[in-house]
């Protein structure tokens, strides 16, 4: 099997993004599908895989008319979708199929066709975390939050600059759901959701999708659009239950994919020139840097609070304003993989001059799985 | 006695002796015979060894408060703002609960507070195991 022998040639988010009240959930896939084809000048015909987590494959392929021999419906949460990316560039350096296409579309926000989420009463969670009330990942995914915190002596204005500098980039994107400037008293003092977190350091909830086109580097070079090679991928899996996580400051599904992913691309951690740490909530990033080893145990609050993440900084995190005020369907890692892809093709609303490598770490679940991905626009 | 309005857990042949356990006052977590290792969730095997030689064994109820959200929106069964709570047990293994017979305040829920069980029944079958604050 080649290794790095696999780029994105066709990379699209659906036509709108917030609220889209005229088209179902499955449609929102093929608005991606359609928009990533186009992008790269091919169609239903030309794909021989797909991969997707809210619909499944059967599902997309019937709709898009694709006959795949390869498919992916691995659906672990908002990482799901780099999953299908490591799992896709696995299966053409395998040769098992040579055009795939990822597809995300979630009615998160106006919920036409959307398919709910439920917990059966006899599963684990049913049993041993539902009785105690949570309501959904507003109430789950903040629940390490104070041990983090206390662990490492973080404050709630620290805590808060991670949504106040993700602003800072969301106001260059003329997509983001929330441009306005933030201050960390607006954070403080916005509605409490589930202390120690309150609405603005919760993801936004919108419609929308994403699609991923991937072949090989070779074939890549005969494409309308400019590669983004994959350098390196992990994945990895905890716990269906954030009460059940091994260390509360720390995702060993994070340790796991990301180092890998780092591992097999062969890089340094000087050399990413831009990051997307999935933030369905205002934590994610600081684990994120941490895991992956861009920051010691304990440091990434103040790497935040000394702006070493803004824009005009060192390490560009979340470049498109993130989950917390981009846009978040529910499932968010096509949204991340979008904008590295953008930064990659050098056609990001917020640029970063120059950059070459990018890695973005997907969350699924609460802290239950993750993938990494790295990309470049430079051919291994 | 437990809000009948809460999500009902559903006990399954792996469990049942949990659940057992709480409706007659006892909190049953399970040890391995052969590693050693106390666990929960339960489940008929070692997680840490795979070993199928494992015991049920009474858990002392004393617990630290690990970490825990206070919750605002409106949940059936809870009249926020409360608590959801991890409990690190004594034994070793972490639960979900909720702390009672304390408010439901930052300042009143200290991280590492001592805390014991109570058992709370929400009906014939089912009774939560709670937290509150240890009187010791």
């Amino acid at each position: 099997m080649r290794q790095k022998s696999v780029a994105v040639v066709g990379a699209s988010e659906t036509t709108g993004l917030g609220t889209i009240p005229n088209m179902s959930q499955i449609q929102l896939h093929a608005d991606a599908a359609l928009n990533a084809m186009a992008d790269c000048g091919l169609t239903a015909k030309d794909i021989d895989g797909v991969a997707c987590a809210t619909e499944t494959p059967v599902q997309l392929a019937h709709y898009l008319g694709i006959t795949p021999s390869w498919v992916d419906g691995t659906a672990v949460g908002g990482c799901s979708f780099m999953i299908h990316v490591r799992h896709a560039a696995a299966a053409i350096e395998a040769g098992l199929c040579k055009t795939v296409l990822i597809t995300h579309g979630e009615s998160g926000k106006s919920r036409i066709a959307q398919i709910p989420r439920t917990i059966p009463a006899g599963s684990l969670n049913g049993q041993f975390e539902q009785p105690f009330g949570p309501m959904g990942p507003p109430s789950l995914f903040p629940i390490p939050v104070l041990r983090y915190m206390k662990t490492y002596g973080v404050t709630h204005e620290q805590m808060a600059m991670v949504s106040v500098v993700q602003r800072e980039w969301a106001a260059m994107n003329p997509r983001a759901t929330f441009k306005d400037s933030l201050t960390v008293d607006d954070v403080l003092n916005s509605r409490m959701i589930a202390y120690p977190f309150r609405i603005l350091q919760c993801c936004l909830v919108s419609d929308g999708g994403g699609a991923l086109i991937l072949t090989s580097a070779e074939r890549a070079k005969d494409f309308p659009t400019k590669p983004v090679y994959i350098l390196g991928t992990g994945e990895s899996v905890e716990t269906p239950m954030v009460s059940q996580m091994a260390d509360f400051t720390s995702s060993r599904a994070f340790s796991v994919a990301g180092p890998t992913a780092i591992k097999a691309a062969g890089i340094k951690h000087s050399d990413v020139d831009h990051l997307m740490i999935y933030d369905a909530f205002a934590h994610l990033p600081l684990y994120g840097l941490e895991d992956l080893g861009f920051v010691g145990r304990g440091e990434a609050a103040a790497f935040i609070e000394g702006r070493n993440t803004a824009p005009g900084a060192e390490l560009p995190l979340n470049t498109n304003g993130g989950g917390l005020s981009y846009a978040h369907s529910g499932m968010y890692g096509m949204f991340a993989l979008q904008e590295s892809v953008r930064q990659m093709r050098g056609t990001a609303p917020a640029q970063v001059a120059g950059a070459k490598i990018s890695v973005c770490h997907g969350v699924g679940g609460m802290f239950a799985a993750s993938g990494t991905i790295i990309f470049s626009n430079q051919a291994p | 006695m437990a809000d009948d309005q809460r999500a009902r857990p559903q006990p399954t042949p792996e469990t049942k002796h949990f659940w057992d356990g709480t409706r007659a006052g006892e909190l049953r977590l399970q040890k391995c015979d052969a590693c050693a290792k106390v666990y929960f969730p339960p489940r008929p095997f070692c997680p840490a060894c795979s070993s199928r030689e494992v015991s049920v064994m009474a858990a002392s109820g004393k617990a630290t408060l690990h970490s825990y959200v206070i919750h605002h929106r409106k949940v059936p069964g809870f009249t926020p703002p409360y608590a959801i709570a991890v409990v690190e047990l004594a034994e070793g293994p972490r639960m979900m609960s909720n702390i009672v017979d304390c408010p439901q305040t930052p300042e009143a829920l200290e991280l590492d507070m001592r805390l014991e069980v109570v058992f709370d029944k929400m009906d014939d079958e089912i009774t939560l195991p709670l937290f509150r604050p240890a009187k010791d």
